[in-house]
């Protein structure tokens, strides 16, 4: 097959003296990495540590200010990615660079930079089955991507690699979106191919966990610099965490406190149509009572977000009750004010935020109509924004600019302020703290555990399970539109979890 | 020889008519579905379609050939898919509001252009007849069938093969439904959605020729009656699949004829109503197909009207 480059086999790939600067801004200083042919390298560091910086000088995405880069114990100049691809260096993006509408089959074969003018697609398929079959492990031919599982599509972007000839493979948070039991499948196939000496691996991640159990070296970048690493197998996770975090205190979630109250919010029967229209959600029962977390683990794409458009109004449900404290709930407005039903929905931004309103706009939509009558009253309204501004530490040039120009962290700070400032009776959110860096989510966890203790019914969708288990007091599972396991989380296990996550229940 | 058809009239009529009426919309459909399978809209059609009207009468009025003026239309459809093209791929520009500036602007040039060829006369394209086994002129006239429209059915075929099988076509549907997966493969979907608006604007060109060089076949300023557009709703109704494109242009040709033939038979009653058929199908079959909670399937990912 022509697209397997001749030669094969991991490389090496080692930077030298590496620095990049954006201005007077350095988000990488003075970093030498070298990565064996052949090993399993973890990259770890908080948000903005520089990780990004250093693989996208690698991939040739951003010039280096100064320093060098060695391929194959070689010097390289990668002028662009393109440049990268030819010495054999490839990257799995953190956001697939799949087509949905593409069957595997096709997305592979266009992948290709000699993708034939006219396809014979007998061929082709006989060529990729052939390839498939060499591969520890598969995924099928003639699915189109739209219809694969998370896990599936990562499985299938490092495929892609493979039959790409790549020979080094920069993995930027592969699992962010996989289940724990997808998670290990696709790394121990990754750390298989590194052991068979097929590729060398870089994986970015900040799950000490899935450096322990399957990467041989890590390094760990805090601002922009290198500040250690070496053998997995010589440190452990206290080390990790304290080369990460150096000396920044985190807020630890407040303890526990209270009882649990009456039942606030109650789901009977729901069922709706997903969001494909193919499949049905499916909510025999949900209760959250007040004083408790109630969360809702799963894979996405298992009717999470459904069942967070249910209720939030944004999806219509075919046919059983939704009740707030006892009474019918139709997800108005006034509904969600009378109960004093707060929500933070995930990608806030886009779901909980007019973008290209200010900061004190976005604040005031919970409250700009309860007081007052015809006009508003935009000293009030600045007043409050600069006041939540304050207290929940949202970092802003002004109350005044979109809240667009905000980074996630800010945003999801900003939209939590709305939420739950004023009394909290039930809080819906979906995924808190994705992609959000340790300070910005700790604090965010201990703001939801304070509204609990404080007395709210609180119920979280969140993909990931550890901060599910760190949360909530009890914990549902969501698994092809149905909720398929309920128990007090203190007497869950993950492996349990991961189990009905996996949907093998 | 005259033979009663009685009500047979309907049907054969509506064949015919399918036919000759959908060749237009089956060109601007087919045109429009490669442009917006690579994530844009052409909503000029509608202009590219009346001035490659106007350009392909003109010419052939000039060189007395028709198939000369087929290839003007198709030149001029290319220029003006070319330069909303170029337009588009400017920054925080509109496709949609450059397309009805587009539209507005094909329309002015082709009546600027065209007030000297109202009066002339062109000739017409050649149409082969699959009616001579017959002996009822009612068959023949309904299955004289024009050679563009033969082309045009060829073509769905080939762009069908091409967008599954072909390097072009798999590029094209990569850059309609992903602009980041394109870029991350080093495509550049600017480059490549302004060809296939051009390409896109060249069959509406021709499409144009049909109607001012075989059906109705002159030159006014009322030839076109809105097929551009319709046009560009068939392509929703038919799920940017080319071969569907054809079924849904003869469906609504097909309807288009209703109101003709039920007048042809002395329904006095009404039968404008039927004129109306086209329209009130293609609501039908959109509200029928549609669904508020589900995404659209088939619907080019990088789509402005989609998104």
């Amino acid at each position: 097959m022509s697209t397997v480059a001749t030669k094969r086999g991991a490389i090496g790939v080692e930077t030298l003296h590496m620095t990049m600067r954006f201005g007077g801004f350095t988000a990488l200083d003075d970093c030498s990495i070298k990565i064996t042919p052949g090993s399993f390298h973890a990259l770890l560091g908080e948000n903005g540590a520089g990780k990004s910086t250093l693989v996208k000088c690698m991939m040739g995405f951003y010039h280096a200010t100064s320093g060098e880069i060695l391929v194959d114990r070689r010097e390289a100049r990668i002028t662009d990615p393109r440049a990268a691809h030819a010495l054999g260096l490839g990257m799995v993006y953190q956001h697939f660079t799949l087509v949905p509408s593409l069957t595997v089959a096709e997305n592979l074969v266009i992948s290709r930079e000699d993708a034939p003018r006219i396809i014979d697609w007998r061929a082709e398929r006989a060529d990729l089955q052939a390839f498939m079959d060499r591969m520890p492990f598969q995924v099928p031919l003639d699915q189109s991507v739209r219809a694969l599982a998370a896990g599936e599509k990562q499985k299938l972007e490092i495929l892609k690699q493979l039959y790409l000839g790549r020979r080094f493979l920069i993995l930027d948070e592969p699992t962010s979106v996989l289940t724990p039991d997808e998670a290990d499948e696709v790394l121990s196939h990754v750390r298989g191919l590194c052991q068979d000496g097929v590729i060398s691996v870089l994986m970015i991640t900040h799950k000490f966990r899935e450096v322990t159990a399957y990467a041989d070296q890590v390094s760990v970048l805090r601002r922009g610099k290198l500040v250690g690493g070496g053998r997995v197998a010589e440190l452990d996770h206290t080390d990790m965490a304290a080369l990460m975090m150096s000396d920044a205190t985190l807020a630890r979630p407040a303890p526990r406190s209270g009882m649990r109250g009456a039942p606030v919010l109650e789901l009977d029967g729901i069922t709706a149509r997903d969001r494909t229209g193919l499949k049905d959600i499916r909510i025999d029962r949900l209760c959250v009572h007040a004083g408790e977390i109630v969360g809702v683990a799963g894979i996405s794409g298992n009717g999470q977000m459904e069942l967070m458009e249910i209720l939030t109004g944004q999806r219509p449900y075919r046919s059983g009750e939704i009740r707030v404290k006892g009474a019918p709930y139709t997800a108005r407005r006034d509904d969600a004010q009378r109960h004093n039903i707060r929500f933070l929905p995930e990608e806030p931004l886009h779901n909980a935020c007019a973008p290209r309103m200010s900061v004190s706009d976005n604040i005031a939509f919970r409250s700009f109509d309860r007081h007052g009558g015809f006009w508003l009253s935009s000293r009030d309204m600045r007043a409050r924004a600069s006041d939540l501004v304050q207290q929940f530490k949202v970092k802003t040039t002004s109350i005044d600019v979109p809240i667009s120009a905000l980074s996630g962290g800010n945003v999801q700070r900003t939209v939590l302020a709305r939420e739950l400032s004023g009394e909290v009776d039930l809080l819906i959110i979906s995924n808190p703290c994705f992609g959000l860096d340790f300070s910005a989510v700790s604090e965010i966890r201990s703001r939801i555990m304070q509204a609990r203790n404080a007395g709210a019914a609180v119920l979280i969708l969140s993909e990931d399970l550890d901060e599910i288990m760190e949360l909530t007091d009890r914990v549902l599972v969501m698994s092809g539109g149905a909720l398929t396991y309920n128990a007090a989380t203190a007497e869950a296990d993950i492996a349990t979890i991961g189990y009905h996550m996996g949907g093998h229940a | 020889m005259e033979t009663d058809l009685g009500y047979w009239i309907i049907p054969l009529a509506i064949i015919g008519g399918a036919i000759r009426v959908s060749t237009p919309f089956l060109f601007v459909s087919l045109g429009e579905a490669l442009t917006e399978r690579s994530g844009r809209i052409n909503l000029g059609l509608e202009g590219t379609l009346v001035f490659g009207a106007m350009s392909g009468y003109a010419l052939a009025h000039l060189t007395g050939s028709p198939w000369l003026g087929v290839l003007a239309a198709a030149l001029s459809g290319t220029l003006f898919g070319l330069v909303h093209g170029v337009i588009c791929s400017l920054p925080k520009v509109n496709d949609i509001a450059v397309g009805i500036a587009m539209m507005i602007l094909g329309m002015g040039l082709a009546f600027y252009f065209g007030k000297p060829f109202v009066q002339p006369v062109a000739p017409d394209l050649p149409a082969i007849s699959f009616g001579w086994w017959s002996e009822i002129p009612q068959v023949r006239a309904a299955l004289e069938v024009n050679v563009l429209f033969l082309i045009g059915a060829a073509l769905a075929v080939l762009l069908w093969w091409m967008l599954r099988a072909t390097r072009v076509g798999l590029t094209l549907r990569v850059v309609g439904d992903s602009t980041d997966a394109a870029r991350a493969m080093g495509l550049q979907p600017a480059v490549i959605r302004t060809c296939a608006t051009a390409v896109g604007g060249a069959f509406a060109g021709v499409g144009g020729a049909y109607l001012s060089l075989y059906y109705p076949g002159s030159w006014n300023e009322g030839i076109s009656s809105g097929q551009g557009l319709m046009a560009v709703a068939l392509v929703i109704f038919a799920r940017w699949n080319p071969l569907a494109c054809l079924g849904a242009a003869l469906l609504f040709g097909g309807a288009g004829a209703l109101g003709p033939v039920l007048q042809s038979v002395g329904v006095s009653e009404g039968y404008y109503l039927f004129f109306a058929a086209p329209y009130v199908l293609t609501l039908g079959v959109l509200i029928a197909t549609s669904s508020p909670t589900q995404a659209m399937t088939g619907a080019p990912g990088e789509l402005s009207i989609t998104k």
